[in-house]
């Protein structure tokens, strides 16, 4: 096999461990705050491709209104719609789960997630409506060599790369973010010291929807929009949060990026087996390192 | 235990006395019941679909809404290209909703689990639109009709032209299921028959949002010819993703195994252009055509595929064939089919062969550029006719048990 | 006394459903209510949530599937054969499962059930995503002849009666006991000297065993072995059955598998909308009667 066809593979995967991450770092925030595995994350990630879709092709066929929201615009605006609703969830709904056994606030978002998934099922095809909106400026090829790349794709590698560091920095390097983590390493101690507790809780699940919106409508060019998108997604998201170590940042980055070249290799050595192979490396991962690669167990 | 066993047995006596002799002639109840089973919310939505429903009630209309004086109903379901969804569907509509004919179908798996389960009943199933030659060689049925296409016909079109064009190495992208294992079987024979070379295949799941790793795999093969052997959105994500990856640009060749007009419409000419393929229908070949074609859009709002034309005419001569016998009883109807001349505007001269074959031409046609297009549907232009006789299987070949 | 009038009203009602519904729609409630049964002593009486549900339910589906269309087994056999495979593959993930806790219990089910879903989708008996097909309903001990609709459901009926007597047995025996108090407090079992891992591995194992009986009756009652059965949307679905119906009561996964499978199976005209409805019911249930219709009852008439 040439070095061609494993590069070639390897970008393409990498392409797919860019969204993994980005998805796996919501979670993960979420997950080391709320204590919750959020389900609903992959229905977010739907919902923001729908945002910037509706918001191209459809405002003036269902709502009259003669505008046409670019991919640029929302890019902004669909991860704040997307964060507004999670911050929505979690006021009216979540928060009434704390008290409870985790699993409920994995069942309430399991709910959720029918529900969003049904509601765009109505009215869009399952197997994908294609997103018109990709920029022109974005719209060529680039040659690497060794192949061609769409500049989109590599566009939404940096710019997905950039996103998750920034947010890494910011938690891991910045007053506030020591703040969220004093949060989710002592709750009680750090509302004690005159913190708004609940407010970091709602602002954060808010964030980490966010996230999967943002890369939702980063995804909606390259896979195009279906309703299904984040049903197919989640599962993996979940298995990369785990083998990176729930609630750990940079184990959810890293784990992200590297489990979607892992993938893209699968798929050069044994197709059928790409779709699974993260789960194998679930299975061990949580038998001989349960804490995950990046975490410690609680 | 021994009073509950006995009064089961004793239920199932009474229940059994109870069920109503099936009747001896005319019609099994007081309706002529079709239903058209369809992918209605995924990836073969615009092929059949929605579209298959309306082809099915237009032909019940112009056949005058009823026969023998009875009314004619159809029903419709979504199989969500799930077999077991399909069977089970298809089950409930011929144990509970006295269904006397299923057509549509549109997912070998789906057709043949159903079809299986139909011939159990002895209920007959018209596939308009699935591809496996299956249907009617080992898995063939005696109440089981294949009406549009096959993965038989599809590559000796195709397959044949792009051989003798110079493209002799071909590698498969195959849709993970019935059909596409099917295609590429079928087009492989054609491939090598003709002294071409399969250099290697790649299985994709059905209603894959991204081929790229797959295209850049057929790209590194060293192949002439990439084929594609899926077919709805599928197709067309391919292909566009071919297009974005420069796989054509850099000297290989597309082969669509399958491609409705939908899909070309759905991709665009600039990219489609040029591409050769099979197909059973192109709506503006004559007049005939044209006429029903735009009473159908007036409808769907897009053009009839090669299988909406086909539901209209599979409906219509089953039609036809209940109200000559007086008879809607599965046995008969498919004998009487059997020794029908189908002709319509779908089809012309066809016959329906006895392992549930329906033979007819079949037209190799091909995307025009987008200056020949004179309208937003003027898309296809026929390069030639595949005379039925090449385009099936001949009964002396044929594997099904039903033949000789 | 509730649970007495509750099984009496199931046993008519099993007993004369095929004279006024479609037989095969109440075998397929049959077997997803043993399905939900099975799920329900794991999650209700030992506070385990296994993700990973579906690979019994459709392992034991394909293996039954197989034995009986390409080995010719009588399909009583067939069922014990998938039923054993599920009672097997549940030792092997419980033994695996129960080391860890929780939302990790709940990950390691559902990735080692991603792997199940992966062979099914791939060995070559299963036929891949055409599913296993024409699965013969074939005699019933030699003499009853399963195609007849009444005789096939009397013997999904008996099948699902013997399995709810199996749970209930189980749940009301000294090992019943043992696994509630392991539920409300693991810690004061272990120190009363019980040995919790084997305790939780055993109710895994009857949960996965019954959960296989389940599936491979459907595979029998369909003819049909899918891919459907085996996905992890399944393992949600009989999560959802168990919480309508009621955690931790005997008859609420019965009543819940005939609420979400009726529901499912009268609004499916109304496309995606029923995803829409049980999605709402379902947060509805989590957000306010965390009890389910069963345990909501049972608390209005104890209160009386």
């Amino acid at each position: 096999m040439s070095i061609q066809v494993i590069l070639a593979q390897a970008l393409l995967g990498l392409n797919a461990g860019v969204f993994y991450a980005m998805l796996s770092l919501g979670l993960a925030v979420i997950f080391g705050l709320l204590n919750i595995i959020n389900f609903a994350h992959g229905a977010m990630y739907m919902l923001g491709a729908f945002i910037a879709l509706v918001g191209y092709s459809y405002l003036d066929q269902w709502f009259g209104i003669g505008l046409e929201v670019g991919f640029w615009p929302s890019l902004i605006l669909a991860p704040l719609v997307v964060g507004g609703l999670g911050i929505l969830i979690e006021r009216t709904m979540l928060k009434r789960l704390y008290k409870l056994d985790h699993i409920y606030g994995l069942l309430l978002t399991f709910g959720i997630t029918l529900i969003l998934q049904g509601l765009f099922s109505n009215y869009f095809n399952v197997s994908g409506t294609p997103y018109p909106g990709q920029p022109d400026a974005l719209s060529g090829v680039v040659n690497l060599g060794f192949m061609y790349f769409p500049t989109y794709r590599l566009f939404a590698i940096v710019f997905s790369l950039v996103v998750c560091f920034t947010t890494w920095y910011f938690i891991e390097h910045t007053k506030l973010g020591s703040r969220l983590r004093a949060g989710v390493e002592n709750p009680q101690l750090t509302q004690a010291f005159g913190l708004n507790v609940p407010l970091m809780i709602t602002l954060t699940f808010g964030f980490g929807c966010g996230l999967a919106g943002l890369a939702g409508v980063l995804a909606a060019p390259i896979y195009s929009v279906s309703p299904l998108m984040g049903a197919d997604l989640i599962i993996v998201v979940f298995a990369v949060v785990v083998i990176g170590g729930m609630g750990s940042i940079m184990g959810a980055i890293l784990s992200g990026l590297a489990l979607g070249l892992v993938e893209g290799l699968t798929k050069v050595i044994y197709p059928p087996a790409a779709s699974t192979v993260i789960f194998f490396l679930m299975v061990l991962v949580l038998l001989f390192r349960p804490a995950g690669l990046f975490g410690k167990e609680k | 235990m021994n009073h509950l066993l006995k009064g089961i047995v004793g239920a199932i006596g009474l229940a059994t006395a109870a069920l109503p002799l099936a009747a001896g002639a005319a019609l099994s109840d007081d309706k002529v019941k079709i239903g058209v089973l369809s992918d209605m919310s995924g990836v073969y939505k615009a092929l059949e679909g929605p579209g298959a429903v309306i082809a099915a009630q237009m032909a019940i209309e112009d056949f005058g809404g009823k026969v023998l004086g009875k009314d004619i109903e159809v029903i419709s379901a979504d199989h969500q290209n799930k077999p077991d969804i399909g069977a089970s569907t298809a089950r409930e509509w011929i144990d509970a909703k006295q269904v006397d004919m299923i057509t549509g179908l549109d997912n070998s798996a789906v057709g043949l689990a159903v079809q299986g389960l139909a011939k159990d009943k002895k209920i007959i199933t018209i596939n308009t639109g699935a591809g496996s030659s299956a249907l009617t060689e080992e898995q063939c049925s005696p109440y089981g009709i294949h009406y549009v296409y096959d993965t038989y016909a599809l590559p000796v079109g195709t397959a044949t032209a792009i051989v003798n064009n110079g493209g002799k190495k071909w590698f498969f992208i195959t849709a993970d299921y019935a059909f596409g294992h099917s295609l590429t079987g079928n087009t492989s024979k054609v491939v090598e028959s003709l002294g071409g070379e399969v250099v290697g295949n790649v299985n994709a799941p059905l209603s894959t949002n991204d081929f790229s790793s797959y295209l850049l795999q057929a790209q590194s093969s060293g192949a002439d010819v990439i084929g594609l052997s899926n077919a709805g959105q599928d197709t067309v994500n391919s292909i566009k993703q071919a297009n974005q990856f420069r796989i054509v640009q850099s000297g290989q060749k597309l082969a669509g195994m399958l491609v409705f007009i939908s899909d070309i419409q759905s991709m665009g000419l600039d990219i489609a252009q040029g591409l050769q393929f099979t197909v059973a229908f192109v709506w503006n070949q004559n007049e005939e055509t044209e006429a029903w074609s735009r009473k159908f859009y007036d409808r769907h709002g897009a053009m009839p595929t090669m299988i909406h034309a086909g539901v209209y005419s599979a409906v219509t001569h089953y039609l036809k064939a209940v109200k000559e016998l007086g008879s809607d009883d599965g046995d008969a109807v498919r004998k009487k089919l059997g020794e029908m001349e189908l002709n319509d505007f779908f089809v012309k001269g066809g016959k329906i062969a006895a392992n549930g074959s329906m033979l007819h031409d079949m037209y190799l046609v091909e995307a025009k550029k987008p200056e020949e297009s004179t309208e937003e549907w003027d898309l296809l232009k026929v390069v030639s006719t595949i005379p039925a006789d090449k385009a099936f299987i001949s009964m002396s070949d044929t594997v099904c048990s039903l033949v000789n | 006394m509730m649970n007495r009038v509750l099984f009496i009203f199931m046993l008519i009602a099993g007993m004369t459903a095929p004279f006024y519904a479609y037989p095969v729609f109440v075998m397929d409630l049959l077997c997803f209510a043993l399905f939900a049964c099975a799920f329900n002593l794991l999650l209700g009486y030992a506070g385990l949530l296994s993700f990973g549900h579906a690979a019994f339910f459709g392992g034991a589906a394909y293996i039954a599937g197989h034995v009986i269309k390409a080995w010719g087994f009588p399909p009583l056999a067939g069922i014990l054969t998938g039923t054993v495979f599920a009672m097997v593959l549940g030792a092997a993930f419980g033994y695996l499962a129960i080391r860890r806790q929780g939302i990790y219990f709940a990950m390691v089910t559902l990735a080692l059930a991603q792997i199940i879903y992966f062979m099914a989708l791939q060995l070559p008996f299963t036929g891949g995503e055409n599913g296993l097909q024409g699965i013969p309903r074939g005699q019933l001990l030699g003499f009853l002849d399963l195609g007849n609709p009444l005789i096939m459901y009397y013997f999904v009926f008996v099948i699902f009666l013997i399995g709810f007597g199996l749970i209930y047995r189980t749940i009301h025996s000294p090992f019943g006991e043992v696994l509630q108090a392991i539920r409300e407090n693991e810690d004061r079992a272990l120190s009363l000297g019980y040995d919790v891992d084997r305790f939780k591995l055993l109710a895994f194992v009857i949960s996965a065993t019954l959960a296989g009986l389940a599936g491979a009756t459907k595979a029998v009652v369909f003819q049909f072995a899918s891919l459907t059965t085996a996905h992890w949307q399944t393992s949600g679905e009989v999560i959802l059955m168990t919480l309508v119906g009621g955690l931790g009561t005997v008859f609420g996964p019965v009543v819940g598998a005939i609420t979400v499978a009726a529901l499912s199976h009268e609004l499916g005209s109304f496309g995606s909308w029923v995803q829409v409805i049980l999605g709402t019911i379902f947060v509805v249930c989590v957000l306010v009667f965390r009890r389910g219709i069963i345990g909501e009852l049972e608390r209005v008439t104890r209160k009386r």
